[in-house]
């Protein structure tokens, strides 16, 4: 299952090559040319110079991780957070430390010892270590490096009804959308870039956009769902289950209207779900895609993902697939317009 | 003048949505230049060629005005929004806001503290007594801009959108004024400035000027217990120092001064704690493009009143005027 | 000049972000070991020194940025006290009392005061002076008389000579970054001695304390493959956690993040341990703060990499730091230089 395996390799801002690897892997059979540039984006390109408009689809390969900053006298490692997480959905969680995914705990006060006040206020992330067993600084030095990353240990599972479980769904699910829509039978040149530092400023995007030079962009993400006990029906940005969320607007871009338009409208013509994205909140690669060289076209076709930047976020296999459908039709389309054939 | 001012400030143009103001100004321009084009982000350039050994000046006056977009409507027909660009709760409750369509709704909050109220605890009321009601008239993802007249103060006037559809003015009227300029000159109006200088970054890197000229809203410190600033309505034209966004090229800020000075346009020297303008996109395209503004004051900015200063507009125009043909030897 | 001295000259010339150019001629004048210099039109200088590879020859850009935090007139009160704010980020803690030069039609000096104890009232000295209640006394009388000298928007600097304190510790203004600057020239000396094949763009950089703004555009020009960002990085002092600083008199912070590229680590890594040259890993979640954050994503991508002099006290005019360090920055930098060929270059794509 293409979504068990990219969210089960692991890949910090920076530190991607674990799912870049796996990515070039499933896409090399499907296009003509495979390439890297410096910051680590990993390019899949079809029709290279052919005529008609340039396609990029862009989903970021990084995720939310933990940043190795110190290594204490008595063998317990200090961190950071490399990308926004919430400090409380940290403790009493296992991870995997580094290259040779070192198993660790993320500790807790035992609650027999703590005063009754205590449980109300939450750790920061300076409070916390991670404890690998070693007994001292030397043995720990011997297992883990400063600058590594520690991930979650999520298993991918699928639960409930048609639901699946699993880390880093942002942003493996819009990887697994581009892995899927590169290989659509195109005749104008169509590029899937999987784009690094997404997580930390939107930093692959813009060189990969300088460099594809796309006339249009669809990034594709996995998105905030907040439709959970609790909160309001007003703040829950978008809904699982109920199709994939297009973008209208959002902190890093306003997309394309007429593209919006296209998008909605072909979805209401081949009966696919879709919603519009109900919050104005967070940032996309489409940001730095829209405003590099010239300007392009750009649209955002997003997954919802519950509990997106903790260790177990979940979305819809059905919106999974819904928003394959949506781009693949657009696509398909845009052959029919713009394609030489 | 004051027509034109009127019938622009009254225009729809939220940030991404500025079609109807590209427009109206496209018909007012276009037989003033040489070339006009709109571009895939909605920036309208229009250019007015000058002679060969003339420097390239880019103008930008930014079409788009800050505004909300709905994000839900309740059971009950009531609307939530989000803000587009710099809207505060202050200026919201009890004014009007209006669609696209023509529908208008009235703001109001829930109940509570003042201090905590958040701008996801206001809401719109079109009237709909029912979301079916609601949802004939408006959808999630609209965008809407205050709704709110012009008004003529005489020396002084009134309007939502004086940023920065004065800016706007200023390029118009002086647009008219000039004949054969030295300097080949872009005029910009320019899309998203309000989310993020968004259309002077990619219309900057497509025209690479030698020179980049925002015109844009400056604030007051001339009102009640103001925040301290020393610009004033008035006073000509503020010719800016410093912003969050840009520190104005020493040269450029020179020959703004003296152009002003040779001319006897009255002026002003600017520093603004906070806030930007396209110049902060414009001088980082490239290379580098030497970059200032020319800033029209104006008091209560991001509000659905605005005011200006005839007096001060009349200023900025004729300071780009100068500029068509001044000698701009910035290195 | 050795280059010890230029810095100490450099430390306390005037040079607020977007106002460099009384910085230009003096490192200039200093950088006898360049071919060429240029400044672009924002400003920024830089200063190249050709390889001796076959052309096309690699790019190696250094940036360090020679622009410090400042003050800006605001205000001209009526008795002829100045109000001002900042340029760049500055304590407002650490301005009560400083003396300063306002740079009007000349340099003027002047005092930041501050209300003696006899006349305060109980309590206030545990809240912090405003920004905004600060103002600076030029010694006139007269609103009339300030202005015929100073206008609105004219800089002003702290004023500080430097001071050697034991060993080769220094304290001074603006060792945030003309310490990297003089990190650039130490290194162009030490690679006037060696071969090298790449071209070397030493660039001082405008405007990073007010968003990295000279980094983005002279890294455009230059279109380096590789980028070497030299800034200070925040040094052992007491109230500051181990983890969190770099100590000073053990060289330079080699940063690794997302803006540091793998290969360009490991070899300014083997560089150090070739040449004993001592360094401190410096492991960096966020990438941003430096002039490597902005040269990084220009154009197609730069591989860079940060490397921090440690600097005690930062943004503060009492900046400290160990020469000792601003040298072996300088001299790793070099070092790394000279194993830099085509090949290594064509590699950083891979991945």
């Amino acid at each position: 299952m293409l979504l068990a395996r990219l969210t089960e390799v692991n890949g910090a801002p920076g530190q991607e090559g674990e799912v870049r690897n796996l990515i070039r892997a499933e896409v090399e059979p499907y296009v003509d040319e495979i390439r890297t540039d410096s910051l680590g984006n990993l390019y899949a390109i079809k029709n290279a110079g052919a005529p008609g408009p340039t396609v990029m689809l862009a989903a970021h390969m990084d995720e939310v991780a933990l940043m190795i900053t110190g290594i204490e006298g008595n063998g317990y490692l200090k961190f950071r957070s490399i990308g926004g997480i919430d400090p409380r959905v940290l403790v009493a969680k296992t991870v995997v430390v580094g290259e040779k995914k070192v198993p660790g705990v993320i500790g807790a006060k035992p609650i027999h010892l703590q005063q009754p006040n205590e449980r109300q206020r939450a750790f920061t992330m300076r409070e916390l270590l991670i404890d690998i067993g070693a007994r001292s600084k030397e043995e720990a030095e011997r297992q883990v490096k400063l600058g590594e990353c520690a991930y979650f240990t999520t298993k991918y599972e699928e639960i409930g009804q048609n639901r699946v479980k699993a880390k880093a769904l942002d942003d493996r699910v819009g990887c697994a959308l581009a892995i899927r829509l590169i290989q659509s039978d195109v005749s104008y040149p169509l590029v899937a870039a999987f784009t690094v530092q997404e997580e930390v400023g939107l930093r692959g995007a813009g060189v990969a956009a300088y460099q594809v030079e796309p006339d249009l962009a669809f990034v594709l993400e996995g998105t905030t769902a907040s439709d959970v006990a609790g909160i309001d029906e007003h703040k829950h940005a978008t809904s699982v289950g109920k199709g994939p969320a297009i973008t209208v607007v959002d902190r890093s871009v306003i997309p394309h209207p007429g593209l919006v338009k296209e998008l909605l409208a072909l979805a209401d013509e081949k009966g696919i779900p879709v919603q519009v994205r109900r919050n104005t909140a967070g940032g996309t690669d489409a940001g730095r895609i829209q405003l590099t060289k010239a300007g392009a076209k750009v649209g955002v076709v997003s997954v919802p993902c519950r509990y997106i930047h903790s260790p177990a976020s979940v979305l819809s296999k059905d919106d999974f697939e819904h928003a394959y459908q949506l781009v693949k039709s657009y696509l398909e389309r845009l052959e029919e317009s713009e394609g030489s054939r | 003048m004051k027509d034109l001012i009127r019938t622009l400030t009254e225009a729809f143009g939220p940030s991404g949505y500025e079609t109807e103001v590209t427009d109206l100004i496209k018909t007012l321009v276009e037989d003033y230049v040489d070339e006009i084009e709109t571009d895939v982000l909605g920036n309208l350039i229009a250019v007015k060629r000058g002679s060969e050994d003339g420097a390239k000046i880019m103008f930008a006056a930014h079409t788009d005005e800050i505004g909300i977009v709905v994000t839900h409507i309740d059971d009950n027909g009531f609307l939530r929004f989000a803000n587009i660009g710099g809207v505060g709760v202050a200026t919201l409750i009890g004014n009007r806001v209006r669609f696209a369509n023509g529908t208008i709704g009235v703001i109001s909050r829930e109940k509570g503290d003042w201090k905590e109220t958040t701008l996801d605890k206001l809401y719109i009321d079109i009237g709909a007594e029912s979301k079916e009601e609601a949802q004939a008239k408006v959808n999630v993802g609209d965008f809407g801009i205050f709704h709110r007249e012009f008004v003529d103060l005489g020396q002084r006037l009134v309007a939502k959108a004086m940023d920065d559809r004065i800016g706007c003015v200023v390029l118009i009227e002086a647009l008219k004024q000039i004949k054969e300029p030295k300097n080949t000159l872009y005029f910009v109006f320019t899309a998203q400035e309000e989310v993020g200088l968004r259309g002077a970054r990619t219309s900057a890197y497509r025209i690479d000027p030698d020179l980049g000229i925002a015109l844009d809203v400056t604030m007051t410190g001339d009102t009640p217990e103001a925040r301290r600033m020393e610009v004033s309505l008035g006073k000509g034209t503020a010719i800016k120092v410093k912003d969050s966004s840009v520190i104005a090229h020493p040269k450029v800020k020179e020959l703004l001064v003296k152009l002003a000075e040779e001319n006897g346009i009255p002026y002003q020297l600017e520093v603004l704690e906070a806030g930007g303008t396209d110049a902060g996109a414009i001088h980082l395209t490239r290379e580098g493009v030497p970059s200032g503004t020319i800033s029209i004051p104006t008091r209560y900015v991001h509000s659905p009143s605005e005011m200006v200063d005839v007096r001060d507009v009349k200023a900025c125009v004729d300071l780009v005027v100068a500029l068509a043909d001044a000698e701009i030897d910035i290195n | 000049m050795d280059i010890k001295d230029v810095f100490r000259s450099l430390s306390e010339a005037s040079g607020v972000s977007g106002y460099e150019q009384e910085l230009v001629r003096p490192i200039q004048e200093a950088c006898k070991w360049a071919d060429e210099f240029r400044t672009d039109k924002l400003g920024n200088l830089i200063m190249l020194k050709k390889g001796t590879g076959p052309e096309p020859r690699p790019k190696i850009m250094l940036a360090a940025h020679m622009d410090e935090i400042g003050l800006i007139v605001t205000k001209i009160e009526k008795d002829g006290f100045l109000r001002f704010s900042t340029i760049g980020g500055f304590d407002q803690r650490v301005l009560l009392s400083q003396e300063v030069v306002v740079h009007g039609k000349m340099k003027l000096s002047g005092v930041i005061g501050a209300k003696p104890p006899h006349i305060q009232t109980s309590g206030e000295q545990s809240q912090a002076v405003k920004m905004e209640d600060l103002y600076i006394d030029l010694g006139f009388e007269t609103k009339e008389q300030v202005e015929e000298l100073v206008q609105i928007g004219d800089l002003i600097t702290i004023k500080r000579d430097v001071v050697d304190l034991q060993g080769s510790l220094m304290a001074g203004k603006a060792f945030d970054d003309r310490a990297g600057v003089a990190a650039i020239l130490e290194c162009f000396k030490v690679l006037a001695s060696i071969q090298h094949q790449a071209d070397v763009y030493g660039v001082a950089t405008v405007q990073e304390e007010v968003g990295l703004r000279g980094a983005i555009t002279s890294t455009y020009g230059i279109v380096p493959e590789i980028g070497i960002a030299i800034d200070v990085g925040f040094g052992d002092q007491p109230g500051l956690q181990d983890s969190d600083t770099i100590a000073l008199g053990k060289g330079p912070g080699v940063a690794y993040g997302p803006h540091v590229h793998p290969k360009i680590y490991e070899r300014m890594v083997e560089t150090a341990k070739e040449w004993s040259i001592p360094y401190s890993m410096d492991p960096s979640p966020h990438p941003g703060g430096t002039d490597a954050y902005a040269i990084q994503v220009t154009r197609a991508g730069v591989a860079t990499i940060l490397l921090s002099i440690p600097l005690r006290y930062m943004h503060t005019p009492i900046e400290t730091l160990d020469y000792e360090d601003v040298k072996r920055t300088g001299r790793l930098m070099a070092m790394f230089i000279a194993g830099i060929d085509n090949e290594f270059v064509e590699g950083l794509t891979c991945f």
